[in-house]
């Protein structure tokens, strides 16, 4: 298991932080996500050694945020807001535009791996609505329009 | 990122260095920035207590309690750590104001959490920001690290003898976190269930040590008390709501945007003026005056002052700063069946009254809307949220009952005219089939 060395001095220097280790936990699974894309066992096998903990105690704070995953998601997360700031805004057909436009629905991913789509709640964007994060990028005062450009912009990326 | 906007009617307190690259140090600085930290580190740490309870300033996270007395729960003498937690878990829908506050301004966040250690005898803080908001969990840990590397945190600050860390924290995607006992159990690296209270975190908190745990929004006004003073800031607002607060106008509004606004601004100013009035020339229909959890007020009960007491007399809450204007095309079943879906989904599941009363919320929300509905469901929606108020060790339950309470009362015609397999008399297309599961 090899991570990133910006990942081993982060985590060696949030260790410092907190009196327990297992504090370090639920943000370093998010970085390590962003490294192998998803928690696969491995993964969850070695965070757990480090902190003294069992692959299961790790797996049980894994099931409970939202944002970690034990599946492998596209290149670009595109997560559509469809709260209720998003939703008096469009955000429900922004929903739909996107699902037509990419052929998956709701935590689908592209057959080429480039996309994953997911409906979220509030991402704290609803003076902006319609909102999208893709990955942690966010898009707002969206539009389909608008939305096409987006997601162009990221297929042209990915195919670099 | 986020477009910044203006009203001439705003006072800007917390927002006053948002545009004008206090993200940097020097500029910060500059901006009479790390002057609060200084004056405390020079008073006694009543005497900061005492003042910022004397400003009225409350915790702007939704619960208005008085910041100053909150600090003065914490004892005095601790065989454990005391600590500061800011919490910058932002999540309740319609709030977009914390956010702001990391991109534009974080030293005075950083700031904020220091005068709250210097007052309570606390020499650490942490700073826990949404998953969502990497970017921001990036700006922070930079003005962390260039706030140390000046002295200004660590060993000594400021040469004054007195030590303080500050610390970054990420979150992974969680509402129930942003509740305080539920933010605890985040930070130790477990998942977000509430604890039960009493005791309380101003005495068992964090690894057992008394913690204060403040919003971001809350702690950001600190220094402004620090150097304003006490009575100037508590004469921003009415009697005993100090100061300015961020709403984050969003919806049905011609200017939808995060305005810093004295404490009692009225409702009905606030709409018409500062956000432009309803977009399109329509009717305005409800409005959620202060994030998804607070009860709805109808367009007949928008003439108030935009404070907490005030608004618990109106008969609903000034929460967390989120005004969602709805206009007259929304259909009210379907709106409350949007918010009940992210009460089902956010709910942690360790009470049964949230557990289950959110997911039979949902499914009896969901058929009604989709025009299954019968009479008695809508008594039956009234009682099983009745049945949550009070009933969970944390507000969750209390949050997704009251807005459910106050959409069925107020508009129980909108409900009516869904029965008898009406279909929806807003829209062909219904909410479809909650995905979020």
């Amino acid at each position: 298991m090899k991570f990133s060395e910006q990942f081993e001095s982060r985590f060696s220097e949030m260790l410092t932080h907190y009196p327990t280790k297992r504090s370090v936990l639920v943000p370093t699974l998010l970085y390590v996500q962003d490294e192998f894309g998803y928690l696969n066992d491995d993964v969850i096998h070695e965070i757990a050694l480090r902190l003294d903990l069992t692959d299961l105690e790790v797996t049980n704070v894994i099931s409970y945020y939202s944002m970690l995953t034990r599946k492998p998601r596209g290149k670009f997360n595109v997560q559509v807001c469809t709260n209720i700031a998003c939703m008096l805004r469009g955000g429900e057909e922004l929903l739909d535009h996107c699902e037509k436009k990419l052929g998956i629905g709701h935590k689908g991913t592209t057959s080429d791996g480039m996309f994953s789509l997911e409906e979220v709640e509030c991402i704290g964007a609803c003076s902006w609505a319609p909102a999208v994060q893709v990955n942690y990028d966010f898009h707002e005062n969206l539009t389909a329009e608008k939305m096409d450009k987006v997601l162009d912009g990221y297929k042209t990326q990915g195919t670099q | 990122m986020a477009d910044l906007v203006s009203h001439p009617d705003e006072v800007k307190v917390v927002s006053k260095r948002f545009g004008k690259g206090a993200t940097d140090i020097d500029r910060y600085l500059e901006l009479d920035g790390y002057k609060a930290v200084q004056k405390a580190l020079g008073m006694q740490p009543d005497a900061i207590v005492n003042l910022v309870k004397d400003s009225g300033l409350r915790g702007r996270g939704g619960a208005g309690f008085n910041t100053g007395m909150k600090w003065s729960f914490v004892p005095k003498q601790s065989a454990k750590p005391k600590y500061i937690l800011c919490n910058g878990d932002e999540s309740e829908p319609g709030t977009c104001k914390d956010r702001l506050i990391f991109e534009h301004d974080p030293h005075a966040v950083i700031e904020g959490v220091v005068i709250a250690g210097i007052a309570t005898g606390s020499h650490t803080g942490y700073i826990y920001i949404r998953g969502e908001y990497r970017y921001l969990l990036n700006i922070m840990q930079k003005a962390i690290k260039d706030a140390y590397a000046r002295g200004f945190l660590g060993k000594n600050i400021f040469g004054s003898g007195y030590d303080f860390d500050v610390y970054w924290h990420g979150g992974a995607g969680a509402y129930e976190v942003g509740e305080e006992s539920a933010l605890m159990e985040s930070l130790e690296g477990k998942r977000g269930i509430p604890r039960i209270r009493p005791p309380f975190p101003a005495v068992v908190g964090l690894w057992g040590g008394p913690t204060v745990i403040n919003n971001a929004e809350t702690l950001a006004s600190v220094p402004h008390i620090l150097l304003g003073g006490a009575e100037w800031f508590a004469k921003l607002g009415p009697p005993k709501n100090g100061g300015t607060r961020l709403f984050c106008l969003s919806g049905h509004l011609n200017r939808p945007g995060v305005y810093e606004l004295p404490m009692g601004y009225n409702l009905k100013k606030m709409i018409y003026d500062v956000g432009g009035g309803i977009a399109n020339g329509r009717a305005l229909k409800a409005v959620v005056p202060g994030g998804s959890s607070c009860p709805v007020l109808t367009a007949d009960e928008i003439d108030v002052s935009m404070d907490f007491d005030s608004m618990m007399k109106a008969g609903t809450m000034l929460g967390s700063g989120g005004v969602v204007i709805v206009d007259e095309t929304t259909c009210m079943v379907k709106f409350a069946l949007r918010i009940m879906r992210f009460y089902q989904h956010e709910s942690c599941g360790w009470c049964i009254p949230c557990r289950e009363g959110t997911d039979w919320l949902k499914k009896t929300l969901t058929r009604f809307h989709a025009g299954d509905g019968v009479q008695k469901d809508i008594d039956n929606i009234r009682y099983l949220s009745d049945n949550m108020l009070g009933r969970t060790f944390c507000p969750l339950g209390d949050a997704a009952a009251m807005p459910t309470i106050s959409i069925v009362k107020k508009f129980c015609k909108e409900f009516e005219d869904h029965l008898d397999g009406k279909p929806c008399p807003f829209e062909t297309a219904g909410v479809g089939e909650p995905v979020l599961a």
